[in-house]
């Protein structure tokens, strides 16, 4: 069993406690240490003063600084919203088809409108724009309802098919079931499919023909390229909303299908729209 | 110093310690929790807020099943990005009939306090189906069973009541209709007007999962589409000093 070493001079006291015999030397806390820890304290009093901190009866002192959370927030958005409102003024304007001839307008506005279309587009139209079934892709050259500039802000603004703004763009195709025989259902869908090179059934497709001119030439055109004044899609371009197999395209004559798009004009602002607008049309298939 | 001194007396008898030490806690408890009952600017009274439909609650009910809030955040913090992304930063009246609250403290997916009324109930559909369809750079899992599950609302009432002990202002007549109330919501061809007395014209009626039988789907979708629409923004200006 070891020794407990004797007191050497000039040690400092023990704390008295003994345990087996050891002992604790009873040092005073580093110099350093005890000031940081007091100016911590005094800190801490000091922010409870400049901050939001004690409680009392009604409600918590304030501070006197006259931080808060809701008051930072709102000063930033302010602050925004007044350094981008002259490039808004501009943006609301100019002509639409003029945007892209101003190099910093069209700039700001494929950049404040590639923000908003990730925000509140993306979701249907996906966050590249490359859409999804039934969310028509906005990167190629088709367009539903016309892809210029003037279109685009229209279809931004007033939606599609939507029950909220009178002037949604609108159309509806028949429910073709309730109207031709499922042979001309058959028939029409060869055709359809034989206008894009599909594998068809020629004498199908032949008689489909004279189904397509009496029923469908209508809004989609005698050579089926469709009609953006009335939404009806190019049917000869390949591109299909809801499918091109031939399971999917009775399925749209059988019942017909068409997408919802809601009204922008009460939740976007003007220069949002426009913004959104324009970034839409550059991506690729603007006219 | 003195007082210093008899601190070794609490140091060298554990029990003694224990008994301090949970004061010392209590204190601290009382000091920050009790004002936030009390101060006037804890709550701030806001028009719109009502007790959610008994629909609505199967929904709420379904969302912490299957632990949605894992992913998901309700509550907007007041921060630019977050207002500008999603919207309003959140009150602390919204979340006042919640048990518990739902804010969450991580956000795999989006916050969800004001995805009400932002996509069609056939998005809700589809996505819930299978959200790589509509999102593909989603890792949400695929909850189409939801569809497939009825409901007829058998013990809403029992969880209302339940609430109602909590502090919900559920009334008698509410707890009392609650499966009728429950069915009416969504079917838009029934006789919903006692669902709109008692809470209130801009409660959504329809079918919201677009099929025949009332499923957890259509919970869910009418409690999501309801989410953070109740408070007026146009109308209603939050006090910035609070």
């Amino acid at each position: 069993m070891s020794k407990t070493p004797e007191k050497q001079p000039g040690d400092p006291n023990t704390t008295g406690h003994s345990w087996d015999g050891i002992e604790e030397f009873d040092n005073p806390m580093p110099r350093w240490w005890l000031w940081t820890f007091y100016a911590t304290i005094f800190w801490g009093l000091i922010y409870t003063i400049m901050y939001p901190a004690w409680p009392l009866v009604q409600s918590a002192t304030a501070g006197v600084m006259g931080w808060s959370s809701r008051g930072e927030v709102q000063q930033e958005l302010v602050a925004f919203q007044e350094a981008n409102a002259p490039l808004n003024a501009q943006l609301v304007e100019t002509p639409l088809d003029d945007i892209a001839q101003n190099a910093e307008l069209q700039q700001y506005a494929v950049n404040a409108g590639s923000a908003v279309f990730r925000t509140w587009c993306a979701q249907c139209h996906g966050s590249g724009a490359q859409g999804a079934p039934g969310f028509p892709n906005l990167l190629d050259d088709a367009w539903l309802w016309g892809g210029t500039m003037e279109d685009i802000h229209y279809t931004v603004s007033y939606g599609i098919r939507n029950e909220e703004s009178d002037d949604a763009r609108y159309s509806q195709m028949p429910a073709f079931g309730e109207i031709l025989e499922e042979d001309e259902i058959t028939q029409v869908v060869q055709y359809v499919m034989s206008l894009t090179n599909a594998q068809t059934d020629d004498a199908a497709a032949q008689a489909g023909a004279v189904v397509f001119a009496d029923n469908c030439s209508v809004c989609h055109g005698d050579d089926g390229k469709g009609d953006i004044t009335q939404g009806a899609p190019n049917l000869t371009d390949a591109i299909w909303l809801f499918g091109g197999s031939q399971e999917e395209l009775t399925e749209t004559v059988v019942y017909s299908r068409f997408g919802v798009m809601p009204n922008w004009d009460t939740r976007l602002t003007e220069a949002q729209i426009r913004a959104v607008t324009a970034y839409v049309h550059q991506l690729g298939g603007g006219q | 110093m003195a007082i210093l001194d008899k601190h070794k007396i609490l140091e060298t008898n554990a029990t003694l310690l224990l008994i301090f030490s949970f004061l010392v806690v209590t204190i601290g408890g009382i000091v920050q929790i009790t004002p936030l009952f009390y101060l006037e600017n804890t709550i701030e009274k806001v028009e719109g807020m009502r007790p959610y439909t008994p629909l609505e609650m199967a929904g709420r009910e379904i969302y912490l099943r299957e632990g949605c809030y894992v992913c998901h955040s309700q509550m907007i913090r007041p921060m630019r990005d977050e207002v500008e992304r999603y919207g309003h930063y959140s009150l602390a009246a919204e979340s006042m009939y919640d048990h518990p609250f739902q804010w969450g403290s991580k956000r795999t997916g989006p916050d969800l306090a004001r995805v009400g009324g932002r996509y069609s109930d056939e998005w809700h559909v589809r996505h819930l189906r299978d959200a790589q369809s509509v999102v593909p750079e989603s890792v949400m899992p695929k909850y189409g069973f939801l569809e497939n599950r009825k409901l007829n609302g058998e013990y809403i009432g029992d969880i209302m009541a339940a609430n109602a002990v909590l502090g919900t202002p559920y009334t008698e007549e509410m707890i009392e209709n609650a499966v009728a109330d429950f069915q009416a919501q969504a079917d838009p061809d029934s006789d919903f007007d006692g669902l709109l007395e008692r809470y209130g014209d801009k409660v959504n009626v329809r079918n919201f999962d677009g099929q025949s039988d009332l499923t957890e789907a259509d919970a869910l979708i009418a409690y999501l589409q309801m989410l953070g629409t109740l408070v007026d923004f146009s109308t209603f200006t939050p006090d910035p000093n609070r």
